[in-house]
């Protein structure tokens, strides 16, 4: 057993028993940051942010919600959105965070895969950040099915009947995820309990996995520079903070966070308050009803990519093509096959690759929500192929490219 | 070396922008049809040619219109010859009362509706008097002199006794021209009139009874019984809420649903209503909004100087 001794102050006694001075100098002081970073690093923070306030905004609607076919719609918008002071802003607040959480998720990994953040014992950040997207995809899709609208009911019902589409036709399946034959209260509430338990906690999980990931490796630079952390610590802490090529998580890197916290934050209030449509979907305030589709179903701006990646193609090559969009990603760490982790801007065809990726899962989202006629349904076949082939191509480009 | 932030500010800003617009407004605009309001003027109905008499008007109301055969006007001591849910079953819906009708609708409306209501309506492929399919109310065919004055005379008259136009609430404009067809239960609105607060469960039973009765009469006329309405200002919006009041058939062409012919200030205040309903917390919405805005941008400001202070010894 360790030795303790009479504490001489309230620290002191958690140092002895907790190592608080430890902890936070590995965790905080003494956790090296580079220092030529631009504000795309403070996406991770901004993201925690996003997170706390979906996670404290669920809490309070979660007080009042109900998980039942007949009162879920009316929990929700006469309940919260009438009768308890502030539950309209709870509910603006998780409505607009969990598609902005998308939106900061998507820079986040485009900002990943420009400056090849992925490579060069960077995987594990790779991959644990891919399973966080899976995670909160699958979050996003339970929580929409809470409110109990018309797009809740007939987006549960279209995805979960991709599994009985074609020649996949697992019926049962579909039936064993829904717990019926068509969406209703089985359904309702194991989506509840996915949304507010299960999923919560592998995404609790999964954050931990990805922050550890960060840890040997170190964050990436925006030069693709080999830092010596040790040697430029020791010159940090030898007084030249200036001159080191790195700083302290905090508060030098967290300083600059909460500086785009503050900015990130001014955007997203006016969009609780003052802009809010594009995340509360109209449709999704008419009650759910199975006996009346609405006219369009889509899925949520987030969705839509991968979702006009399933609809130009006939129904089998649709899902095999959708079933490579949902793990392609995953797997670039092995598919970039050059040894550069530099900036595409340095990286020849690399360069051009990534802002082609970009703009082709752009005109997808736009096709996705798009109705699928005349030329809208052209225009989607070619940016479906599109990515696909850019895909294919990836190891092709990247493994004559020439060391930099 | 050169601070590249600026240009990567612009470029994920203008990535997010073009996205968002793809998906919003461009994507809305082809998804959903566009109807330009025409501010309820029903440029298809003519003016009133001449000027009414209101106490010539009374008598025609009262009298040789027949109109108190089936409508009521509480104002001028003219009660409901039945309660809602008989009425209904004879007409298919409850003829609204008349007390305030010369305020909220349009004079020009009032005028068509009397001499021909299926097209004032516009429900002419619904009832078709050459196929023998009237409209439960009958047109006035003139009480011997000239229509065009009896008509202005019954119009002046409704006008004369209804509260002034600037007078008529939300409340009053929805229950009138919209809430006979349509409830609206988050304000406690059937189509029979405002639930009341019963003490015991047999009563209010009994009330519930009575609405569904109404509704089997109203969804049999209708052909489907027309929705609630307590979330349509978030579902449907107000320009499509305010141009579906003014022509439902430029909306929908061929539905059941008529066109009611109220005034723009009385449409104005059945948005309110419904706003009142579906978007209660507006206001509130708006004022915590400008606070909150404020904090963030002061929040932002100190977050800016710390991080200024904290890097001062960095560069």
């Amino acid at each position: 057993m360790a030795h303790f001794t009479k504490a001489t102050s309230v620290k002191d006694w958690l140092n002895q028993r907790l190592a608080i001075e430890t902890v936070e100098r590995v965790m905080a002081s003494e956790y090296w940051i580079p220092k030529n970073i631009n504000f795309l690093w403070a996406m991770g923070m901004v993201l925690a942010i996003t997170f706390a306030l979906l996670l404290v905004s669920g809490i309070f609607l979660l007080m009042y919600y109900q998980p039942d076919v007949k009162d879920a719609f009316y929990s929700v918008n006469y309940t919260i959105m009438r009768d308890v002071d502030y539950g309209w802003l709870w509910r603006h607040i998780h409505g607009v965070a969990a598609s902005v959480v998308f939106l900061i998720i998507y820079i986040h990994m485009f900002t990943g895969i420009y400056y090849g953040s992925y490579k060069k014992g960077r995987e594990m950040i790779w991959i644990s950040g891919m399973l966080l997207f899976v995670a909160f995809s699958a979050e996003a899709f339970t929580g929409y099915m809470l409110p109990w609208g018309q797009m809740s009911y007939w987006a549960g019902m279209v995805i979960t009947n991709i599994f009985a589409l074609g020649d996949l036709h697992l019926d049962g399946l579909v039936e064993w995820i829904r717990g019926d034959y068509v969406p209703a209260q089985a359904f309702l509430t194991r989506f509840f309990m996915l949304h507010v338990v299960l999923i919560p906690l592998a995404i609790i999980g999964l954050i931990g996995l990805h922050f550890a990931a960060l840890r040997i490796p170190h964050v990436n630079n925006q030069d693709g520079e080999e830092i010596d952390f040790d040697a430029e610590a020791k010159k940090y802490l030898a007084g030249d903070t200036a001159g080191s090529k790195v700083i302290r998580f905090a508060n030098d890197f967290m300083s600059k966070d909460m500086m785009v916290v503050g900015f990130f934050l001014i955007f997203f209030f006016y969009l609780v308050f003052f802009n809010y449509g594009f995340a509360l979907d109209p449709v999704n305030f008419d009650p759910a009803d199975g006996l009346k589709t609405p006219a369009h179903i889509y899925p949520e701006w987030y969705f839509l990519w991968s979702y006009e990646i399933l609809r130009p193609f006939s129904v089998n090559i649709g899902l095999l093509a959708f079933g490579f969009a949902q793990v392609i990603f995953v797997l670039l760490p092995w598919l970039d096959r050059s040894p550069n982790a530099v900036p595409a801007s340095r990286r020849g065809v690399f360069k051009i690759w990534f802002w082609v990726l970009l703009a082709d899962m752009i005109v997808l989202t736009a096709m996705g929500k798009l109705p699928p006629e005349g030329i809208f349904s052209t225009i989607g076949l070619v940016a479906a192929l599109g990515f696909i082939l850019l895909w294919v191509a990836l190891p092709f480009i990247t493994m004559n490219e020439k060391k930099v | 070396m050169k601070n590249k932030e600026p240009l990567i500010l612009v470029v994920v800003v203008a990535f997010t922008l073009l996205t968002y617009w793809l998906v919003e407004p461009y994507a809305h605009s082809v998804l959903h049809k566009h109807v330009e309001s025409e501010n309820f003027a029903y440029a298809d109905l003519k003016p009133l040619a001449k000027t009414g008499n209101a106490a010539a008007g009374k008598d025609l109301v009262m009298g040789a219109g027949a109109c108190t055969g089936c409508h009521s006007i509480e104002k001028d001591g003219m009660p409901a010859a039945m309660d809602a849910v008989a009425a209904a079953a004879s007409y298919g819906v409850n003829p609204p009362d008349l007390s305030n009708a010369g305020s909220i609708y349009d004079a020009k409306f009032l005028a068509d509706v009397i001499v021909n209501p299926a097209h004032a309506l516009k429900v002419e492929h619904k009832f078709d008097a050459a196929k023998g399919q009237m409209h439960p109310m009958a047109p006035f065919a003139g009480a011997g002199g000239d229509l065009e004055q009896e008509v202005a005379d019954m119009v002046a008259y409704l006008q004369s006794i209804a509260v002034k136009p600037s007078e008529v609430t939300p409340k009053m404009a929805y229950e009138n021209a919209c809430g006979r067809c349509h409830a609206l239960s988050y304000e406690n609105w059937t189509q029979i009139g405002e639930k009341p607060a019963f003490k015991f469960e047999k009563d209010a039973l009994a009330y519930d009874i009575k609405v569904l009765e109404y509704q089997e009469h109203l969804t049999k006329y209708m052909g489907k019984l027309p929705p609630d309405l307590s979330m349509y200002i978030r579902s449907r919006g107000e320009h499509f809420i305010s141009t579906f009041i003014e022509n439902p058939q430029a909306h929908l062409e061929g539905t059941a649903m008529p066109r009611v012919g109220v005034t723009a200030d009385a449409a104005h205040k059945v948005i309110e209503h419904m706003a009142d309903a579906g978007d209660t917390k507006r206001h509130e919405r708006a004022s915590v909004g400008k606070m909150v805005m404020i904090y963030a941008v002061i929040f932002a400001i100190f977050a800016l100087l710390w991080k200024k202070q904290v890097w001062k010894n960095l560069h």
